[in-house]
């Protein structure tokens, strides 16, 4: 038992039930064939990066599913390709940790936790640019604390000096 | 009045450092790495939409691998350019 992927970009001119039902089609044959499907994800309307079919924007599809032999894939492709509806289409195959993250990414957890990654990232920046920054801050204090040590006492010393004369 | 010794700090002094290399995907354990995510994949190329090299990327070779298949995965599905300009 092994778990694939296929995503795939449906033509946006057609109407909505028909781009439902380009889904609907593959959804059926899968089950039909055996293939028990995990999860379908309609990632919506979106701009292409490089125009295809002299269309700039495709709507994207995402099916999970599971397959006992991989002898099917082949037909599904076949049909993928013949099929005038859809512009582009992938396939792969899903290792464990694809399944994994695949999963984490329904119940809601990897964005976050790509936001503590970054957040930790940025900690880690800011730390860093601390522990550079207090030594010569300290550095700093310390030289202005000598030099203002140095002026008040060079003061004291002319006062004294002014004290003197006008005595 | 500034000093001689101040005027060494008004640079930034670790403007001449050099910063750690890592593999993020070590150190935060990504395992994973999506095709269908195209801000995520953004990082790893450059503005013309070429993959940047390990030495600047700081990746390890098993997840430089991943990433080099990712990115030309979502390349075919059209989530990246295959040529552009100023993609940053």
């Amino acid at each position: 038992m092994r778990q694939y992927e296929v995503t795939f970009i449906v033509d946006p001119v057609l109407s909505d039930e028909e781009i439902k039902s380009t889904l609907k089609t593959y959804q059926d044959m899968l089950s039909k064939e055996g293939g028990e499907i995990v999860h379908t994800e309609e990632m919506g309307l979106r701009q292409l990066a490089y125009p295809i079919n002299r269309r700039n924007s495709g709507v994207y599809y995402c099916v999970e599913f599971k397959l006992e032999s991989p002898s099917f894939i082949d037909k599904l492709e076949l049909s993928l390709r013949r099929d005038e509806r859809v512009m582009r289409f992938l396939t792969t195959s899903l290792d464990k940790y694809g399944v994994k993250y695949n999963d984490d990414k329904r119940k809601g957890l990897i964005g976050k936790q790509k936001e503590e990654d970054k957040g930790s990232q940025q900690d880690e920046q800011k730390a860093k640019s601390d522990s550079g920054k207090p030594k010569t801050n300290e550095k700093e204090a310390v030289k202005k604390v000598v030099a203002a040590k140095q002026v008040l006492e060079a003061v004291k010393d002319s006062d004294d000096k002014d004290v003197q004369e006008e005595e | 009045m500034a000093s001689r010794d101040d005027i060494k700090f008004l640079s930034n002094p670790t403007i001449g450092q050099r910063r750690d290399k890592y593999c993020r995907f070590k150190r935060f354990g990504i395992k994973y790495i999506d095709y269908k995510d195209p801000d995520f994949l953004l990082q790893f190329v450059n503005e013309q939409g070429k993959l940047l090299p390990r030495r600047i990327t700081g990746n390890s070779l098993k997840y430089q691998r991943k990433v080099a298949t990712a990115v030309k995965r979502a390349r075919h599905l059209a989530m990246l350019p295959y040529v552009t300009d100023q993609l940053k």
